[in-house]
């Protein structure tokens, strides 16, 4: 975590006094883990809040605050009993994604969402709102994919197992799977699938207009203890341990790519040339890209990949000789 | 217990100032606020002045409605101040637990963008008054918005604060780079990418703008508030428009090995299971014949182009580039992206 500056601190420790003040009692362990911050920061905090109160700073001026055998007490604190309203990113944060969830079907409880937008504006008053309308996001869903959220809504209620057939381009071949769901979730404009994969016995991901075929099974869709999702830097490739590191040299007509896909490294050239080096769970998407790309785009590295695209591409070619 | 930091210091006496101004009912006088706390008390005077417009500036940007008024109407020209806490705190409304799991969704949804913080902070600002979420109402949904454009934050602020902006652009992937001058209209995210819409100075006309696609820092300039966003803006419709698909018809056949090439197979019509060399040929329609060009070409040795002819020669002049690392002379100016279409941000 970045160093907080003072002001910072302030506004967290506004929220945070209200927030203990209405938990009287509570675990420091549950605070630090609900406030996201580490307990020896709560202690901290608690430490500074006891040397400051109301005018004379007498000893009953001062902020009550006690840490005693892990439960946390606050007291005395009444002018700061009352958290800050929300400040201009805090209410577009919250408004601009509700907003979003109202026009994405397969989400639940719209009635809730509607009710919690409302109190919500009212709470932003007109600025708020405002600032919220010129922000916006769009979760739009294809008709496939509308059809599958409500599937697997309906799958995570019971909860139920899946089937499925889903087609993976990067291999190019279509599976049927039986999967545990675990949850929804969009990264980049795409919605997916979590869930316990009984095929490979692990957690993956299944893009849901890349599901071809999808039905509730009349079986208990619990996925098993050691199923757990995995945390994601908001987006859905993932490196793993396998993964092969890959050198390309990009023409400036497949700059494009670097944009697209998660590079490691990224070199713009003078002439608008990129040098790149991205990670590869299956080469086989490399070899594609760059057949795709017809020339805009040059493995240096790994030598066998190179190899791979260039016989590839001969063998190709063999069909289109006249004889 | 070790000594505070200045930081901590500094906390400790923005807390005492904030805590004084919501105490006091009648508007205090700077004198009396040096008394009231400690550490302007144990200042110089010339530090104390120092460190008190700062305060005031660095409550006032975190929001706190800190208040300049007349201490005496029959002395009127001494000032003092305060903080009214009807102002300063949220408006007590309480939300159910079903409201408030749905506002966790949405909270959580900016936890790997630069909203990260003001959301999470807003959360624990609505669940200040210990009501508790009822996460089972909304399990399993987590939509995940990113900010990951550097450009975001200063695009933002600019949106919000309607103030012109310069920055500089790429026009398309390989495009050149110039700068240009926008009032921004509005910010959107849409398939995964945020634009921004707005009025361009120099076009003198409405335009969108990727974000990704910003290459310097985005400065703003001039006045807030300095034009006007047009009643009818619809920055959704903007974007689709500029980012549509070119329509028309184009009748292709391919041949595919059997067992691969399913994104072909699923968008088009199988005309003959197992014809020659035992391959399968498929017939499909597409607007403009690059898409399946390079469709084609990145099947390899899995698909052989049938009709029409400037597909076979597309495809070869694509994979012979592929083995002498030269391009083609046909190919396209533009490549297609293979995960969304490219969009066609203004003039491209």
């Amino acid at each position: 975590m970045v160093q907080e500056t003072a002001t910072q601190r302030l506004s967290r420790l506004l929220t945070m006094v209200p927030w203990l003040m209405n938990r009287q009692g509570v675990d420091i362990v549950e605070a630090a883990r609900e406030l996201g911050v580490s307990q020896e920061q709560i202690v901290d905090d608690l430490q500074l809040l006891f040397v400051c109160g109301t005018p004379g700073h007498y000893p009953d001026d001062l902020i009550e605050a006690s840490w005693e055998g892990g439960r946390v007490h606050i007291g005395n604190a009444e002018e700061i009993a009352r958290p800050l309203r929300l400040g201009r990113d805090e209410a577009l944060a919250l408004i601009v994604a509700l907003r979003a969830l109202t026009t994405t079907p397969g989400v639940g409880a719209q009635d809730a969402i509607e009710r919690a937008l409302a109190k919500l504006e009212k709470a932003a008053g007109e600025a708020g709102s405002a600032a919220a309308a010129q922000v916006s996001v769009s979760l739009e869903v294809g008709e496939v994919e509308h059809q599958r959220l409500e599937q697997i809504r309906e799958a995570l209620a019971g909860p139920r197992r899946l089937h499925l057939r889903h087609y993976n381009p990067t291999r190019d071949e279509t599976t049927e799977r039986d999967v545990d769901p675990m949850r929804v979730l969009s990264l980049e404009g795409r919605w997916y699938l979590e869930g316990w994969c009984h095929r490979v016995e692990d957690v993956r991901l299944f893009r849901l207009d890349r599901i071809e075929e999808l039905d509730l099974l009349d079986q208990d869709g619990t996925p098993p203890p050691q199923a757990r999702p995995r945390e994601r830097g908001g987006s859905a490739f993932q490196s793993g341990p396998g993964d092969v590191l890959v050198e390309l040299e990009l023409a400036p007509s497949a700059a494009w790519v670097a944009e697209n896909f998660p590079m490691e490294s990224v070199e713009r050239r003078e002439d608008g040339s990129l040098r790149v080096t991205l990670l590869a769970t299956d080469v086989a998407w490399v070899r594609r890209l760059v057949w795709r790309l017809g020339g805009a785009a040059t493995v240096l590295a790994p030598h066998e990949l190179a190899e791979e695209v260039r016989s590839g591409a001969a063998q190709a070619l063999e069909s289109y000789r006249v004889d | 217990m070790a000594r505070p930091s200045s930081a901590a210091l500094k906390t400790e006496r923005l807390l005492n100032l904030v805590i004084a101004l919501l105490y006091t009912r009648q508007p205090m006088s700077k004198s009396r606020l040096r008394t009231a706390v400690p550490q302007y008390a144990e200042s110089s005077d010339e530090a104390f002045d120092r460190m008190f417009e700062r305060d005031k500036d660095e409550l006032r940007d975190l929001g706190i409605p800190l208040r300049t008024e007349v201490i005496d109407p029959l002395f009127d020209d001494e000032t003092g101040y305060r903080i009214d806490r009807r102002e300063y705190a949220l408006p007590e409304i309480s939300f159910e637990p079903d409201e408030l799991a749905v506002v966790g969704v949405a909270s959580r949804a900016w936890s790997q963008a630069s909203l990260a913080g003001p959301a999470a902070q807003a959360l624990r600002k609505l669940e200040a008054s210990g009501l508790a979420r009822d996460s089972e109402s909304v399990a399993g949904v987590e939509p995940l918005l990113h900010t990951k454009e550097p450009a975001f934050d200063a695009t933002r602020d600019a949106v919000l604060a309607r103030r012109e902006v310069t920055f500089d652009y790429r026009r398309g992937a390989a495009g050149k780079v110039t700068e240009r001058h926008v009032q921004p209209w509005a910010l959107t995210s849409w398939h995964g990418r945020w634009y921004l819409t707005g009025h361009d100075l120099d076009r003198e006309a409405p335009r969108v703008f990727r974000l990704d696609r910003v290459e310097s820092t985005v400065r703003a300039s001039g006045r807030s508030g300095a034009y006007q966003v047009p009643a009818d803006h619809d920055p959704r419709a903007m974007i689709t428009s500029s980012t549509r698909d070119g329509e028309g018809a184009t009748t292709a056949r391919v041949a595919l090995r059997p067992g691969t090439g399913h994104q072909i197979r699923r968008r088009g019509q199988l005309l003959e299971e197992r014809g020659p060399h035992n391959w399968d040929v498929i017939e499909l329609r597409a607007g403009s014949l690059w898409p399946v060009i390079e469709e084609v070409s990145g099947l390899g040795p899995d698909a052989i182009a049938l009709t029409p002819p400037e597909l076979v020669t597309g495809v070869r002049q694509s994979l012979e580039a592929v083995l002498t690392g030269r391009r083609g002379p046909n190919l396209p100016k533009k490549a297609q992206t293979p995960v969304r279409t490219s969009p066609k941000m203004e003039g491209a």
